[in-house]
């Protein structure tokens, strides 16, 4: 999955790095908060084992063999943060030392594996394994189903940068400049492979490694169990942290919505159906690619009426500024998912204190 | 199969990436055109020419970059031999497979027609099969030169002057070191328990002994770890990282960053 040079274009490199830098800068800031001296080390040997790791030839049932990422052992130890940098300085590593990935493309390689590997990895380690103690055989299928989804949802995001190249980026006579594949075939040829193979073979060495952890040093698995009385002093940014700044963040980001309409045309994928006969927009070139068709897909049209938003096109009738209609949809739909939010929470927090009170 | 086979592989890969960054070392101390440039000329010099090789849409651009980077390698002592083994033919088997499809199921204006007209090669396949295939190698061969021809710690001070933070660099450096020492450790406990190895072992047993070594090496890293920051605490380290930056620019190094990005300047102009 290290995508070499020249597979994406300079743009979708560009973008994939400010990505991998926010991911960079965030991470490294957590780890900041704890100590530093103790940090270093920690996640450069870290990363070190990572890249090792990556190295063994692992044997898979039916006969072939794989190599695991790593990423999901390091963000069941380290957690999120310390695997986003650890997995980072391997991958860096890898291409700045070995030849193994491109230079332009470390910022989609890091994007992919580092960081929406090891969110995804730790994000369903920690929802599978919740409440379980810390020898308990759930933690071990938690690591190896986190370790399968983490491999496939970076081999999805890179099959995405992959397959919008040639819809993105060809020449006046259609000739794909990149990776010369559509999503049609980038989604099914990277995930047959990452679905059977890699995703098995990173699920297989996580849950191994967690099962030894779980005999041999289970304080390892402390940190991101959600067991209280975890060691700090060993663990990397996993501990829980007040939610103030996040909300902060959905406030600013509410705030900064109008900005929507500033943007030329419709957001790609957003189209509705009379998007497809105006000419030079978005939709019209999405159709070109496809096929000699100008007209909207059958279907899109046979479907559009089917269902009509409370807020129609984001602004209610009787809103006359577009910019505050916005607003006031954003607020609206924001408002409405933290209360079904707040609404599950309270329910799983009313079932939890029947089942300890029983 | 081979007996203890999968043991065996990954000792070899093992061996075999050590092997590579010997060589690494050993090209990049003798005298040569890139050797003789400022380590902060070569990463910026070849990381421009890497990206005005992606960003050129045209293929006589693309493999006018690749003439250069050829005589770039023979002008610093890289045997072509070498790069043709160690780069070109792993990039033309790999993206060779990846972009060979692409000859037949790229839409466009058909030039031959196989199978009773279900199979074509169409121009805009051809074309574009061509370009990933030119790019990917003169990229990849650009990325070797760097790596050949620059000892990593000097990789690592250039990187230091383009403002990366330090502690980055300090992790850099450290997992650098670590990784040899982690694979010989590695590469010893596979190859003890290869030669406590009879006959064939059943795939289930196969697993529990890779996934058991990975553990035990994550132990002994992580008591590693400890050892490293005890060390480092004892010689006063407070999580202040700092590196002596000792590079001094001599008027030939300006030569060669000029050369370095009117060439990749106007590489893009050309191939836009």
């Amino acid at each position: 999955m290290h995508i070499p040079d020249g597979y994406l274009s300079p743009s979708t490199c560009a973008t994939l790095y400010a990505g991998a830098i926010a991911g960079w800068y965030a991470a490294l800031k957590r780890v900041k908060h704890l100590l530093l001296s103790r940090v270093v080390p920690l996640i450069s040997v870290f990363a070190a084992f990572a890249f090792v790791v990556m190295m063994f030839n692992l044997p898979l049932p039916g006969g072939t063999t794989g190599h695991a990422l790593g990423v999901t052992i390091a963000a069941i130890v380290l957690g999120p943060s310390g695997a986003i940098l650890a997995i980072s300085i391997a991958l860096a590593i890898q291409a700045l030392f070995f030849g193994d990935g491109g230079i332009s493309t470390l910022g989609a390689n890091c994007f992919n594996m580092a960081i929406v590997g090891s969110l995804v990895a730790y994000g369903s380690y920690r929802l599978i394994a919740a409440g379980s103690s810390i020898a308990s055989k759930r933690r071990t299928a938690a690591a190896a189903i986190a370790g399968y989804l983490a491999v496939n949802a970076a081999a999805l995001v890179a099959a995405v940068e992959f397959g919008i190249q040639p819809v993105l980026f060809h020449d006046a006579a259609g000739t794909p400049l990149y990776a010369p594949y559509p999503l049609s075939v980038a989604l099914p040829a990277m995930l047959i492979g990452h679905l059977t193979f890699a995703g098995l073979a990173e699920g297989v060495i996580s849950a191994g490694l967690v099962a030894y952890l779980q005999v041999a040093d289970p304080a390892l698995l402390q940190a991101t169990s959600g067991i209280p009385e975890a060691d700090v002093t060993a663990t990397v940014g996993a501990s829980a942290r007040s939610p103030r700044r996040l909300w902060i963040a959905v406030a600013l980001l509410m705030l900064l919505t109008p900005l929507g309409i500033l943007a030329a045309g419709k957001a790609w994928g957003e189209w509705s159906p009379s998007e497809f006969a105006r000419a030079g927009s978005p939709g019209q070139i999405a159709a070109a690619a496809l096929g000699p068709t100008a007209d909207a897909p059958a279907g899109m049209q046979r479907l559009a009426n089917l269902w009509t938003a409370p807020f129609p096109a984001y602004a209610p009738a009787f809103v006359k500024s577009a910019a505050f209609g916005y607003l006031l949809s954003a607020m609206f739909g924001v408002g409405f998912l933290l209360s079904l939010s707040l609404l599950a929470q309270h329910y799983l927090a009313r079932r939890r204190a029947t089942r300890y009170s029983a | 199969m081979k007996r203890g086979g999968f043991l065996e592989s990954t000792v070899v890969g093992f061996a075999r990436a050590l092997s590579r960054a010997l060589m690494s070392e050993e090209i990049a101390h003798q005298p040569g055109l890139l050797q003789s440039l400022d380590p902060r000329v070569r990463v910026i010099g070849l990381f421009a020419l890497v990206l005005a090789v992606t960003l050129s849409r045209k293929l006589a651009v693309v493999l006018t970059l690749f003439l250069a980077a050829v005589m770039l390698a023979a002008f610093s002592r890289v045997s072509i031999g070498t790069l043709a083994k160690r780069v070109w033919l792993v990039v033309l088997a790999f993206t060779g497979v990846i972009a060979l499809p692409a000859v037949f199921i790229t839409p466009g204006n058909a030039i031959a027609t196989f199978a009773g007209g279900s199979l074509h090669i169409t121009a805009q396949g051809v074309a574009t099969a061509v370009l990933l295939l030119a790019r990917v190698e003169t990229a990849v061969t650009f990325t070797t030169l760097l790596i050949l021809c620059t000892p990593w710690t000097h990789v690592l001070k250039a990187l230091r002057s383009f403002r990366l933070p330090q502690e980055v660099i300090a992790m850099l450096a450290m997992t650098h070191r670590y990784i040899f020492l982690l694979v010989e450790t590695a590469s010893q406990m596979l190859e003890s328990r290869q030669s406590r190895t009879v006959g064939r072992l059943p795939g289930r047993e196969q697993r529990r002994i890779t996934s058991r070594t990975a553990g035990v090496l994550l132990s002994k890293s992580i008591a590693l770890s400890n050892d490293v920051y005890l060390a480092m605490q004892s010689r006063g380290f407070r999580g202040e990282v700092r590196i002596l930056s000792d590079f001094r620019m001599r008027s030939w190094d300006y030569v060669g960053l000029l050369a370095f990005l009117c060439a990749g300047s106007i590489a893009v102009w050309m191939g836009r």
